[in-house]
């Protein structure tokens, strides 16, 4: 169950401090510094390969920066942290895959304990009312693998829920899904993060969908970030400090359009934006 | 029933002995296969029959028992797999072809010492495909007892097992261990292969590990399911390929029994044709899902 302490909207739950991470000699992440409090819904937004997986995987516990520290209520990090629930990206079951719905949420809550113990009742009425926040119960008898590419998200976010975490990190959930299943999911997650009280660490290499649900964006580029409300990150200067050259920030009918394409920078935003160049 | 159970079948002590060592085998390989298929590690299970053939091999050049041989080579392999890197995805193909290669060779040696240096006839035949009308009874003991082990080992990991099968991400995050978890299933994975090995031979066994739970996955919705109609699939073609096998001699005037694992491999063949059969009956019978118009999926997510 999700610790009762401190769990008041405002207050720190996750903070990232001074995290450098490099692999295989490459440099991913660089003096990244934020926080995030309970009950906050925040964007993780970056270009793909800005090391948005990696700066999870730190979080997780599963890659350990060279430098810096992560807390979660003040308390460094531990492996397999509870209050932590994690929706990976592209994850894909086999359609032969004899695991229904059901039984993948089920596992949320046992499927890293040994033995075979019984399910209770109360485990069977937890997995129910996940099925039912994430509005699954129609498809909950079926096999995962046969699922749309949004069933499997919502399937694979109550996978995550159960446990009761107090943050909920998913990466590139709206990736591969087609507009209506985006505007559901993050819907969804919405009505979620409020009814369930926890707070939301989403990665995305698009923002406006998610600009009327974000309280604070962790804007990454050049493996390091900005973070704040959107209207504190999504300007010109900042986004240039951050890409270490010129960026526009281009609002238009409430979208928010970054054109950081330099001939230096192969890394456009546009080319992240296809629907905004189309408008 | 007379066409199918030939008079004096069930008199005999090697038939009993082996219809027995073949039930409790194939309970064991159906479970441990329907793992091996949803972890997507059949080629590593044929790699370590390989590895359970030359130790096979080595069991009887040294005179010690094959069942010894199958079961000890096979753990050396998954070890030896486990040290050259199976676990990383990269280096799987690698790691399992590196270890096949070694062991087949070795195999190859142990066949030819031994075809030149003792009397015994047959003795890659016996390897390479088996012998359960071979089997003494008083292997039973240590068949049970290892089967137990590596039923009893499953059902503790089990779980994590299920859920890094799936897959791995989801299972690190929720705290599984998968390099143990990993190694561990490796070691189970030969001590099955190199009991199977002693029905239907060192390089057959995977058609018994792989072939009815591949087959019952076409078939359930759930994964207890699975596993028990796997077991049912494995038990019925080692019996039922025993048995035809026993019956073989009175086909012919010439009385000669053609071998056991021909015929299992037989049975397991025709219950994966037939549930391929029914698996595709049951897709085109399956209205459009209905999902399709409500959310799309113009991406083509599979």
């Amino acid at each position: 169950m999700a610790l009762a302490h401190m769990d008041v909207a405002g207050s720190e739950l996750l903070r990232v401090e001074k995290v450098d991470v490099s692999i295989d000699g490459r440099e991913i992440l660089n003096d990244v510094n934020f926080r995030i409090d309970h009950g906050e819904f925040t964007g993780l937004i970056g270009a793909n390969g800005s090391g948005k997986t990696t700066l999870f995987r730190v979080i997780l516990g599963l890659q350990t920066p060279q430098r810096g520290e992560v807390t979660v209520h003040g308390e460094p990090l531990q492996r397999s942290n509870r209050s932590l629930g994690y929706v990976p990206q592209k994850v894909l079951f086999d359609p032969d895959m004899p695991i229904r719905a059901r039984d993948l949420v089920a596992l949320g809550i046992d499927g890293n304990r040994y033995g075979l113990t019984r399910r209770t009742r109360a485990n069977h009425l937890a997995v129910d009312e996940m099925l039912f926040a994430v509005d699954a119960q129609e498809f909950a008898d079926r096999k995962v693998g046969g699922l749309s590419g949004g069933e499997q998200q919502r399937v694979l976010i109550a996978h995550a829920l159960v446990s009761r975490p107090e943050l909920l990190l998913l990466d590139e959930p709206l990736a591969n899904l087609d507009p209506g299943s985006v505007a559901e999911i993050i819907a969804l997650l919405h009505k979620v993060a409020t009814q369930q009280h926890v707070a939301i660490f989403l990665s995305a290499h698009e923002m406006n969908p998610l600009l009327p649900v974000m309280d604070r964006v962790v804007y990454v580029a050049n493996g390091r970030v900005a973070s704040g409300t959107t209207d504190e990150v999504v300007r010109p200067d900042v986004l240039s400090a951050l890409y270490g050259h010129h960026v526009d920030v281009l609002r238009v009918h409430g979208r928010v359009l970054v054109v950081a394409g330099q001939d230096s920078d192969e890394s456009s935003s546009v080319a992240d934006h296809p629907e905004l160049v189309v408008e | 029933m007379n066409w199918l159970f030939e008079p004096g079948l069930f008199a005999n002590q090697s038939v009993r002995t082996a219809l027995l060592v073949g039930a409790v085998v194939a309970v064991v390989s159906g479970v441990v296969g329907i793992f091996t298929v949803l972890r997507g590690q059949s080629f590593a299970g044929h790699a370590l029959t390989d590895v359970a053939m030359a130790g096979g091999a080595g069991a009887f050049l040294a005179g010690v028992a094959p069942l010894v041989g199958f079961v000890g080579g096979g753990v050396v392999g998954a070890g030896a797999m486990d040290v050259i890197g199976v676990q990383r995805v990269k280096g799987r193909d690698i790691a399992t072809g590196v270890v096949l290669g070694a062991a087949t060779g070795l195999a190859a040696l142990f066949l030819y010492l031994s075809a030149t240096q003792s009397a015994a006839t047959g003795t890659t035949q016996l390897i390479l495909f088996g012998s359960i009308f071979t089997v003494q009874s008083s292997t039973l003991p240590a068949v049970v007892a290892l089967s137990a082990v590596v039923l009893a080992t499953l059902a503790i990991i089990g779980r994590p097992l299920l859920l890094s099968s799936l897959n791995l991400e989801l299972a690190s995050a929720r705290g599984v261990r998968l390099r143990a978890i990993g190694f561990v299933f490796m070691v189970i994975l030969a001590v099955s292969v190199g009991l199977s090995a002693i029905i239907i031979g060192s390089i057959l066994s995977t058609a018994l590990l792989i072939g009815p739970p591949a087959s019952a996955l076409k078939l359930v919705t759930r994964f207890g399911a699975g596993v028990v109609l796997a077991v049912v699939l494995g038990v019925l073609a080692t019996l039922l390929g025993i048995v035809l096998a026993y019956d073989s001699y009175y086909w012919t005037s010439s009385h000669r029994a053609l071998p056991v694992s021909f015929f299992v491999v037989v049975v397991v063949v025709v219950e994966f044709t037939l549930a391929s059969l029914v698996q595709r009956r049951r897709r085109s019978k399956a209205p459009v899902p209905a999902r399709a118009a409500v959310h799309g999926d113009p991406i083509g997510w599979h």
